[in-house]
């Protein structure tokens, strides 16, 4: 089958899967707001309104407006953002790290893949989160902290994904004859193996993001993640905690954006992931 | 169809009657703040809390749930009253030397540790030596180092000579200093069980502590100013605000510290009106903005005054603590002996602002909107700290009110630690926003004396004036109210003048209780100093605990 | 199998030696020290009283010298002394043996984790079958919808929602804690009757917010045991469809899982941080979360450890469970 077959079954696969086609459409719309914030959103995140502080929904103010008057619409668009931003760097981090190691291990093999897969084991048995609230409480929430700490931190399962993939492609025969030919280690790890264990990766990258956004309104509850005034969801959302029974429109509209987004996330991932996976293709033709 | 229509009742009860909450409203259809009868013991009292004590010793605490509580359990030899002024608590009375050098103080006869064993002053030597005792490690030995000698002249009179005339002296010998001999005598205090299982001698006993949830204290009935009417008080720790505010709405708090938010807004209703009272009085804090003294921006004085005029503490006031506070004018509250309102004030006005700034030489050239002066544009940074909503507000609304005149601010949080370790120790900072936390007594020389500028010390802006300098060290070396007072309402009006802070507000402090409590008197020190003496009408208890 | 057993547990000791040097690097690379907490806006305290603390807690020591102490410490189960001003011993904080068992915080933190995970299990297991059997159903995308909602919501969000609902508007439920205030007095039942009470919530959250991964990956398992060899076997040996499913196909998609189930234990130590903290309740991630607040380091050492020994513990099990599950393995 070529490549571009390949790619026709794909897509063939993905658009029928609704719920995969509505998680798409939902990141797509994400990276629309994030990308056009500016002309998006109605008011200044930050013009403090004192005569209009913590107005419900109105025409003026279409998700109403926080506990110093600023306008939650702008506010969410603009937290959008750094909510993206968050997950992407974040992953991004993790992804290169695990993407690394996986290969260093899997391609090597022996003390190299023993030491790495220690390594891994270590850091999957620290409960995540605490390492992440301990080294952010230590080092200060700033958004580049955060993001660097989430990725330092999630890259685990796609090292063992990657290392899993070299091992099964490292005997096949175009990595044997690559080597063969006498190309170089890195050249085989980069140009051969890498690119036909990108799918695995890509789906378990979309997850991550999903799981990042989670871990930043975590943090924004326990007063760590991202610091206003910067608006991020989780610290709307959190901000709106305190609020819940007085202005829910304060907790429901990040709330809603952090779920809806999430959701999102991960029903593109998963319908990635049925699309990609060839075993999944066979029990459906039966 | 009877059943299916008792299910409707009920589900009509709980959508439409949101008035039918909290435990004992049954008691007829009048609210329970009209509701009034004669003391009785019995029944709790539930105090929520964010935070749990650490250590039921108040030397070695250092954190406000700890000393609530060991508040409670154990007494000092003196106290503050209600107008501030400072009466005897295990001292019967004392005597000043006219030097004002020696004190004696003449204990009361017969209180008990509840244990059973007399209260001597022995117990107070022992407290006081465990004090300065350098392997004690306590944070208060400062104003107890100043003593040059202290003995037991008999059992119930105990005295302390200074070198110099202290004036905070009388105040410091409140409950930190006082400790059972009999228990801890040849004991490693930080080592004992003593500090999560107490001895003391005050209105109320620990009985049970579950960490992470609750103390127990009950009342001790041996309790020197009389036995307390309320027999067991819980304090209960909550770590997040909302949930506590729910806990307080069914019954599972009595007490609580409402947020500005919370007062005004959400206590509003027919049923808290009818089962809570709500109380509002000046916190010993302010909160200022400071300013890195030794910043080129911040040299100029006229500079710190323009800044003064762009901010609206009236607008602070309202939006970040929706009214519930006064404006500061300098580092004392409202309404106590040291404050001094005829100072130099800066009311809102932003043309004035500018033209300060101007004459400081500070215009934007360039067109870009904002200030700039030899090519270098007016942009700084406030640092404050994370978990503090009050205080992020504040900066977020004078970023607001400076961008206006052409200033831009950057605010930076910090976790607390690193703030003071690696920003304002350092000397690393051009303006912050922070508080402080004051006593009654006056003396500040900390904070403002320009020998106390050392990394590490309180005098972190770098301020730096000879006569205030001059008037503190007068302040702190008289007996004299009078002079005191002239020294203290002096160094306001300079401070208001130089402007090293620009003092911003006063918060008040805004606790609920449940409405079945009587006996409560606000005062300027709060609500809980006459705790022994809350009650509730027998008909009225709501927890009967067995004997 | 024995001596599978043994290599196990052989390589959890460089494993647990690398989760403390890890965490106890990561914690004093930080700036800050533990006595600021302490010093926090009082102008009453000297310099002088601030190094004396430092110095009575060995913080002047290289950090090479405090790990070491503290290792040679860990050998002995003794995680040192507390930082906060109770200095009571690291591991009477977490385990404290004079009080009742549902008093100690690793016991409750504990008891709440075991418990969500079986309702997990319970829940996501049929979901899981359910949703494999009726793959790319209108059922199947709803079950996918459910769970993936569970995932995505923020928890301390539902949390306090469900405490409106439930404690607020219709008073079924205490809003937070453990127990009521007049638990000791209640006979046996009642004790059990008051603490379900006040579990119901949390666990719900807990158990609601985690399902995603389980189900899912019991579904994905499922359809790939289903189309292997054997099931179409017993099918052709026509076997009624029920029995294919759950005797034999169960069972063999359930290897992965019981593997899965071992690794989620770190995730849901590490919730518990936040649950915990929302709806109060005395165990180890609220105490986790205040130790690292104020510095505590050897309680947030302790913590890290233990914690990072319960998910290793955790792991082990699930080897033990993979063993004794799959025929191929209980040969050897």
């Amino acid at each position: 089958m070529g490549r571009q077959n390949l790619r026709n079954l794909f897509w063939k696969r993905f658009k029928r899967n609704g719920l995969a086609v509505a998680g798409g459409v939902i990141v797509l719309a994400l990276f629309f707001v994030a990308v056009f914030a500016p002309l998006l959103s109605p008011y200044n995140p930050d013009a403090i309104d004192r005569h209009n502080v913590l107005m419900p929904p109105s025409l003026h103010h279409p998700l109403g407006t926080d506990d110093l008057g600023r306008d939650v619409m702008s506010r969410m668009i603009w937290g959008a953002r750094i909510s993206l931003a968050v997950g992407f760097v974040a992953i991004g981090i993790a992804t290169a790290i695990g993407m690394l190691l996986g290969a260093l291990a899997g391609y090597y093999g022996g003390w190299t893949d023993r030491v790495i897969m220690r390594f891994i084991d270590i850091m999957l048995s620290i409960p995540t989160f605490f390492l992440i609230l301990a080294v952010i409480a230590f080092v200060g929430s700033s958004i580049w902290n955060i993001m660097i700490v989430i990725g330092l931190t999630a890259w685990m399962g796609v090292a063992r994904l990657v290392r899993a993939e070299f091992l099964s492609l490292k005997e096949r025969e175009f990595v044997l004859a690559a080597r063969a030919i006498g190309a170089s280690d890195v050249r085989i790890i980069f140009r051969h193996v890498m690119i036909n264990s990108m799918a695995p990766v890509l789906v378990s990258a979309v997850l991550g993001v999903a799981g990042a956004v989670l871990v930043e309104s975590a943090l924004s509850f326990l007063g760590i993640g991202v610091q206003p005034p910067t608006p991020s969801w989780g610290n709307i959302l959190s901000l709106g905690k305190d609020y819940i029974e007085l202005a829910w429109w304060l907790s429901v509209f990040p709330g809603l954006a952090i779920l809806v987004t999430v959701l999102g996330y991960n029903l593109l991932g998963e319908g990635i992931r049925d699309s990609i996976d060839p075993r999944l293709w066979e029990t459906e033709r039966k | 169809m009877k059943k299916a229509f008792s299910l409707f009742a009920l589900f009509v009860l709980v959508v439409f009657v949101p008035g039918c909450k909290g435990g004992n409203e049954a008691v007829g259809q009048e609210p329970l703040t009209k509701i009034s009868g004669p003391p009785a013991y019995g029944d709790a009292l539930i105090d929520g809390s964010i935070g749990e004590p650490t250590i039921l010793i108040p030397m070695l605490s250092g954190d406000a749930a700890s000393q609530d509580v060991a508040g409670l359990i154990f007494n000092g030899l003196v106290k503050y009253d209600t107008d501030l002024g400072i009466i005897g608590d295990l001292a019967e009375s004392w005597d000043i030397s006219k030097d004002g050098l020696v004190i004696t103080f003449h204990l009361k006869k017969g209180v008990r540790w509840t244990d059973g064993v007399e209260f001597t002053a022995d117990d107070v030597i022992f407290g006081f030596n465990t004090i300065i005792n350098k392997k004690t490690p306590t944070a208060y030995s400062e104003d107890f180092l100043q003593v040059k000698k202290a003995e037991v002249l008999d059992k119930y009179t105990f005295r302390v000579t200074y070198g110099k005339p202290f004036a905070p002296a009388l105040a410091s010998w409140g409950n930190l200093v006082v400790l059972p001999k009999h228990l801890l005598e040849g004991k490693d205090l930080t080592k004992s069980e003593f500090g999560r299982d107490p001895v003391g001698m005050g209105p109320y006993k620990l009985t049970n502590w579950v960490p992470g949830q609750e103390l127990i204290l009950d009342s001790n009935h041996d309790y020197f100013e009389g036995r307390p009417y309320i027999d067991r008080f819980v304090y209960r720790v909550i770590p997040d605000r909302a949930t506590m505010f729910l806990e307080l709405q069914t019954g599972g708090v009595d007490m609580m510290d409402l947020t500005p938010i919370q007062y005004t807004k959400q206590t509003g209703s027919e049923y808290f009106r009818n089962n809570f009272q709500k109380f509002r009085y000046p916190q010993f804090v302010y909160t200022y903005m400071g300013f890195n003294l030794k910043h080129p921006f911040f040299k100029d004085r006229r500079v710190r005054q323009a800044i003064a005029y762009a901010i609206d503490k009236s607008e602070i006031i309202d939006v970040v603590l929706f009214g519930l506070g006064s404006p500061a004018t300098g580092p004392y509250v409202p309404n106590t002996w040291p404050y001094n309102p005829d100072v130099k004030k800066y009311p809102y006005n932003p043309e004035k602002a500018r033209q300060l700034l101007k004459e400081a030489g500070w215009e934007d050239t360039d067109g870009d909107g904002i200030l700039d002066k030899d090519g270098r544009p007016f942009r700084f940074t406030i640092l404050t700290n994370m978990g503090n909503t009050l205080r992020m507000n504040t900066a977020t609304i004078i970023q607001w009110k400076l961008a206006k005149i052409g200033i831009k601010v950057d605010i930076k949080v910090l976790e607390w630690s690193t703030f003071v370790n690696e920003f304002i120790d350092k000397r690393r900072f051009e303006a912050v926003i922070l508080g402080w936390q004051i006593s009654p007594d006056p003396d500040q020389f900390d904070i403002w004396d320009s020998k106390k500028t050392k990394e590490k010390e309180f005098n972190f802006v770098s301020y730096s004036n000879p006569e205030v300098d001059a008037l503190l060290e007068k302040g702190r070396r008289t007996y004299n109210i009078e002079e005191r007072k002239k020294a203290y309402f002096r160094i306001q009006e300079i401070l208001a003048e130089d402007l090293p802070y620009i003092f911003l507000y006063v918060p008040d402090a805004t606790p609920i209780v449940h409405a079945r409590f009587k006996g409560i008197k606000p005062s300027p020190i709060g609500i809980t100093y006459n705790l022994p003496k809350w009650y509730v009408p027998r008909q009225l208890q709501r927890h009967h605990l067995e004997p | 199998m024995l001596a599978y057993l043994f290599k196990r547990l052989l390589e959890i000791i460089p494993t647990l030696f690398g989760i403390t040097l890890i965490s106890f690097f990561i914690i004093h690379l930080a700036p800050g020290k533990p006595t600021d907490i302490f010093t926090e806006l009082n102008p009453k305290i000297t310099p002088e009283a601030r190094e004396r603390l430092e110095k009575l807690y060995h913080l002047d020591k290289p950090v090479i010298v405090q790990y070491g102490l503290w290792l040679k410490k860990i050998a002995r189960f003794d995680f040192g002394e507390s930082f906060s001003s109770d200095h009571r011993p690291v591991i009477e904080k977490i385990w404290d043996s004079r009080k009742p068992l549902i008093e100690r915080r690793l016991f409750v933190t504990f008891m709440i984790n075991l418990l969500s995970m079986g309702v997990i299990l319970l829940v996501a297991l049929p979901l899981g079958i359910f949703s494999a059997t009726h793959q790319n159903s209108l059922w199947d995308k709803i079950a996918t919808t459910t769970v993936f909602i569970g995932f995505a919501m923020p928890t301390f969000w539902l949390a306090l929602l469900l405490m409106i609902l439930f404690g607020v508007e219709l008073h079924w439920l205490p809003i937070s804690q453990l127990k009521s205030m007049g638990y000791a007095s209640l006979p046996f039942w009642g004790k059990v009757w008051d603490l379900a009470k006040h579990l119901l919530l949390p666990i719900f959250v807990s158990a609601f917010t985690g399902l995603a991964a389980d189900s899912r990956f019991m579904r994905s398992s499922m359809l790939e045991v289903v189309r292997q060899d054997f099931v179409t076997v017993a099918r052709a040996k026509g076997l009624p469809e029920r029995l294919v499913i759950y005797r034999h196909a169960f069972r063999n998609a359930l290897l992965p899982i019981i593997t899965l189930a071992g690794l989620s234990v770190g995730g849901l130590v590490g919730g518990s941080v936040i649950f915990e903290n929302i709806f109060g309740i005395p165990g180890m991630g609220q105490l986790f979360y205040m130790s690292v607040m104020t510095r505590d380091y050897p309680t947030v050492m302790g913590i890290l450890t233990i914690g990072a020994f319960l998910t290793l513990f955790g792991n082990l099990l699930a080897d033990l469970g993979y063993m004794l599950a799959d025929p191929r393995i209980r040969a050897k």
